[in-house]
């Protein structure tokens, strides 16, 4: 199972802050990516090339592996401080 | 030291604990970040995070901070939650030996967090809420401290 978590502007355009899948892993964020916009195709809009994504809590690119047990997260540019 | 807290800071009982740990550091630099009031209109911030990854965000840029310069001691305490227009966001000190170095580690690492610590302001005003977009001199800025930078 692999734990995915949306943030801010991204988790209110999907109405979803977490969800948990199933799919045959290792596998990058980016395929993970399409693997969502396979199964939830009106979120391709909102899952586009500028959201940012972490692995574990650390944030990675599309060719970061994704593996059973890991906690994904997508979300948009931050704007703290 | 690191805080992510809704509760408001004393900027005077911050810099007395960095002190505390800074031994005979001889510079002492801090930021505080506000809200900025938006032309007289009623203005608040909702500060959203990712809580842990915050926490790991900002130790890691405090350790790269370390690597750099030396930081004898470093506090970093920012807030969630909602917050109105004057009220402090980000707390951020640095105690070096001299004061070249804690004003070139404080500006890193206040560029590092605008731009690489997932937190998200969404800004409601008298025509609803929407949520702010990343400024891309803030990654220009964040940027320049590494040679091999990629736009995030």
């Amino acid at each position: 199972m692999i734990r995915i978590r949306f943030f801010a502007r991204l988790r209110e355009a999907l109405d979803c802050d977490l969800l948990d899948i199933t799919v045959p892993s290792p596998l990058p964020v980016a395929a993970l990516r399409r693997h969502l916009i396979h199964e939830y195709p009106h979120w391709a809009a909102h899952l586009d090339g500028r959201v940012l994504s972490a692995v574990n809590q650390e944030l990675a690119n599309g060719q970061t592996p994704v593996r059973d047990g890991d906690e994904v997260a997508f979300f948009p540019p931050v704007t703290g401080g | 030291m690191i805080s992510v807290q809704q509760d408001d800071f004393d900027v005077g009982d911050q810099y007395r604990r960095l002190c505390e740990q800074a031994g005979e550091a001889g510079a002492v630099v801090f930021f505080v970040g506000r809200v900025r009031g938006g032309d007289g209109t009623v203005r608040t911030l909702e500060l959203e995070h990712y809580p842990g990854m915050c926490e790991r965000q900002l130790q890691g840029f405090i350790d790269e901070a370390r690597r750099r310069w030396d930081c004898r001691s470093v506090r970093v305490v920012h807030r969630v939650g909602r917050l109105a227009a004057g009220e402090q966001i980000v707390f951020l000190a640095v105690a070096t030996r001299h004061r070249a170095e804690a004003f070139q580690a404080a500006h890193f690492l206040i560029d590092q967090l605008k731009t690489r610590a997932p937190f998200w302001k969404k800004e409601h005003g008298p025509d609803g809420a929407r949520w702010l977009d990343a400024g891309a001199d803030d990654v220009r800025a964040a940027g320049r401290w590494y040679h091999d930078a990629v736009a995030l």
